[in-house]
């Protein structure tokens, strides 16, 4: 058991556990200053026979101090965040050179349809895997998300990566996958009494090793 | 028409000899109903609880059969195996009951029904209310289309069609409902009840009607889609004719996103009384508190798109999103500093009230602010659709909305039933209910920040969930014993309406209206409208050296009698 976020496996992994730790550091302050004024308050103020409690109905700069405080604070948090989701998932985000796999879910599967030896998909050469995605390491490479019957969602935790498939819409996700590995996919929108086993096996290969793969699942799939 | 209404029942307010039926049934008293809502939903919390048993054990225990399993019939377990069509219903209908049927009629149905009037002074509501009926879904409590929309999909049609229909009734009854506390509120105000001298749970209430009126008709309108989609052949959400599947969500977020508030908004008013009142102390910045509300519940409408940053809605969208959503955290800190200002110097009573309403200002902060990493929309990506957000929900719906029920029910019951709760068994279930609490829903948030998925029956397919089973069977633990202690407050409930000491007009000493009635508050409330002198928070005032409470109708010589006490009464 692991009490942190998994390994980054993405190009960008890195700037999402980074934003992740600045808000535990951020919402950690706000944290610590609550609990621990309440938990003072509670024994510092507790009935006493005698005590009275201090008359008063507010204090017009208190309340200017903490409107202002988290204010700026969120609206910063959420132009940094801006930054990096436009680089992540912008309309415009999705590398020029980015290799492209099509990736169709359907009650309870993942299946995905590779290039072939042209790198283009929509050519003869094109060939589909159930439950299996390769990709090379170090390469971007652009899902292209449909689905059959219902909204299922593409999930892979090392990648950082999530992108609901939706019926009747073309959607494109993309990564760069950073370390050679065996990992997981999985669906994260309820599709139905099988989602929880609409899952997939994540191969990043070499690029050697993916070129020799692809040869040979191109192959298997002829036959 | 409500001027009738008004002169109408002045004459009610004394001796009561309506039959049973007349008195508890089929009631038009506005405390009555409140106390049927009470009855109904404590059901509909239980039962939401028993099937949040079972999905535990399911995630703590996957394949092993569940005691008492082998009662339910075979198309839910299989030897006293939960199986996933049976999982996928218990996460639907668990949802959907604490959503709409507990925690939804708990804070509006019940409070508002009984507070109101009695708060602002009213022989009893502008109009009668209605009620609501039940029905087993497979697709979540967000019911989403094309899953909802065909039957060959989710394996579900009749229950689907309830589920259709259940909403648009109960809808209906909220709308109408929330009219009736508009309507009470505007009108029905005693003389000197001025809006800035009203107590902040009936600002919350208010606040929250006006969001019910506009946001329920949303999701009715949609569950009628989504009906006639099930029923009739259409094809609204239904995208292999051309229907559209994110209309639904958009639509149900509309609604969904204002409700998050409804379910929140009342309870932050009933703490703030009980936090003034266990403090001995006036409201903190009382006038911020009520901007926040209305703050709160004006940035609600801007954020539905939160829950489909990674729906494949146009990401520039998210974006905007994204900054309202991080927005509403302000008008929630403020309330937060000022829960705690009041308690700052104060002289604090931990009554079981307070007792809760503290724990709600300690466990609504963690909910808050695990609501910043899902507006974030990069580490959304990572989280969305995951258990940080089912703990994240947990702590603003239980630690937030729950503890202040837990505070409000012992805190009014007095009003309702005469006798108190018992407080010794009270503070038993609040520390036992704390603690088994966090221990159930913190460590979500590290199985969320592992990948965890929700709505998952069976986590151990997956390698990298297989590791984190025993911080699953340690959750599941502690959820039974968090469902077993609300056993202690059931009994406690039940026991102190029939045996609970006899309560005295004003046992918490508080300074509301509702407290110069005597317990239980009788028919018709009050014989003559009371008159109001100040605010609801003068606790520890220097007018009076004697007590450390001020009520809003008692007058003292310096007092002058409100205006409208001479103009006749709307």
């Amino acid at each position: 058991m692991h009490w942190w976020l998994p390994l980054k496996g993405s190009t960008f992994a890195g700037d999402i556990d980074g934003l992740f730790l600045a808000i535990l550091i951020i919402t950690g302050i706000a944290f610590v200053v609550v609990e621990a004024g309440l938990i003072w308050f509670v024994i510092k103020y507790r009935q006493r026979p005698g005590r009275k409690a201090f008359y008063t109905h507010g204090n017009t700069r208190a309340e200017v101090i903490w409107t202002t405080i988290p204010a700026v604070t969120m609206v910063a948090l959420g132009l940094i965040s801006n930054h990096y989701w436009v680089r992540i998932k912008g309309r415009n985000s999705v590398p020029a050179n980015a290799y492209p796999i099509a990736i169709h879910a359907k009650q309870f599967e993942w299946q995905v349809t590779y290039p072939g030896a042209d790198g283009q998909l929509g050519t003869p050469d094109d060939f589909t895997v159930r439950n299996q995605l390769h990709v090379p390491v170090g390469r971007p490479v652009v899902v292209h998300l449909s689905s059959e019957d219902v909204i299922h969602s593409f999930f892979v935790p090392v990648f950082r990566v999530k992108q609901d498939a939706v019926p009747g819409m073309d959607i494109k996700a993309w990564f760069q996958a950073t370390v050679p590995g065996q990992y997981e996919l999985g669906c994260a929108e309820l599709c139905g009494m099988g989602h929880y086993r609409m899952r997939a096996q994540v191969f990043v290969h070499t690029p050697e090793e993916y070129d020799a793969w692809m040869r040979q699942a191109a192959q298997e799939a002829k036959q | 028409m409500t001027s009738v209404a008004a002169t109408a029942r002045v004459p009610h307010a004394h001796h009561d000899d309506r039959s049973f039926i007349r008195k508890y049934i089929f009631s038009t008293d506005h405390k009555i109903i409140g106390i049927q809502f009470l009855f109904v939903s404590l059901f509909f919390l239980l039962l939401g609880g028993l099937l949040a048993m079972q999905m535990r054990w399911q995630l703590g225990f996957p394949g092993k059969p569940m005691p008492g399993g082998g009662l339910l019939p075979e198309t839910m377990a299989a030897n006293g195996v939960i199986l996933p069509e049976y999982y996928v219903q218990l996460v639907s209908m668990h949802g959907t009951f604490m959503v709409f049927f507990a925690i939804m009629p708990l804070l509006v149905g019940v409070y508002a029904n009984f507070l109101i009037p009695l708060k602002i002074g009213a022989h009893d509501m502008a109009f009668a209310s209605l009620f609501v009926p039940e029905g087993a879904i497979r697709s979540g409590w967000t019911n989403y289309a094309p899953l909802s929309a065909r039957p060959d999909l989710s394996g579900v049609t009749t229950g689907q069609i309830l589920w259709c229909v259940s909403i648009v009734v109960l809808g209906l009854s909220s709308v109408m409902g929330s009219v009736n506390y508009i309507t009470t509120i505007i009108n029905h105000r005693a003389p000197g009840m001025t809006w800035f001298r009203m107590p902040l749970s009936v600002w919350a209430l208010f606040i929250t009607a006006i969001l019910a009126v506009l946001a329920l008709p949303v999701l009715q309108g949609a569950a009628i889609l989504l009906l006639f989609d099930q029923t009739i052949g259409t094809h609204f959400f239904d995208p292999v004719a051309g229907g559209q599947a994110l209309l639904w969500q958009h639509l149900f977020w509309f609604f969904g996103h204002p409700e998050v508030y409804i379910l929140i908004l009342p309870a932050m008013g009933m703490v703030s009384d009980m936090i003034a009142n266990g403090s001995r102390k006036p409201i903190f910045g009382y006038h911020s508190m009520v901007f926040a509300i209305i703050g709160i519940a004006f940035l609600g409408w801007l954020v539905w798109g939160h829950h489909m940053f990674m729906s494949g809605m146009n990401p520039t969208l998210g974006s905007s999103f994204m900054v309202s959503t991080l927005v509403i955290a302000v008008p929630s800190a403020v309330k937060v500093f000022n829960w705690m200002g009041t308690m700052w110097r104060g002289n604090l009573r931990f009554h079981v009230p307070m007792l809760n309403a503290v724990a709600f200002v300690a466990m609504f902060v963690i909910g808050g602010l695990s609501g910043i990493y899902m507006a974030a929309t990069p580490v959304d990506m990572f989280i969305h659709d995951g258990y940080f957000i089912v703990a994240h929900l947990h702590y603003v719906l239980f630690g937030g909305s729950l503890f202040a029920l837990f505070g409000a029910i012992p805190y009014w019951f007095p009003k309702m039933f005469g006798r108190m709760m018992s407080e010794r068994w009270g503070k038993v279930h609040f520390w036992l209910t704390f603690v088994f609490y966090n221990f159930t829903f913190f460590p979500m948030h590290i199985l969320g920040m592992a990948g965890h998925m929700r709505r998952i029956y069976d986590p151990t397919q997956y390698e990298f969930l297989k590791p984190y089973q025993p911080m699953n069977e340690f959750i599941s633990v502690s959820a039974f014993l968090l469902f077993a202690t609300q056993l202690i407050f059931f009994v406690n409930f039940w026991w102190s309406l029939f045996k609970g000491k006899k309560a005295d007009l004003n046992p918490w000493q508080d300074n509301g209206l509702e407290w110069s009635l005597p317990s239980p508050a009788p028919h018709g409330n009050w014989e003559t409208v009371p008159r109001v002198y100040r605010g609801p928070y003068e606790f520890s005032s220097p007018e009076v050296s004697d007590r450390d409470y001020l009520p809003q109708h008692e007058k003292r010589p310096t007092d002058r009698e409100p205006a409208s006490a001479t103009a006749p009464a709307h």
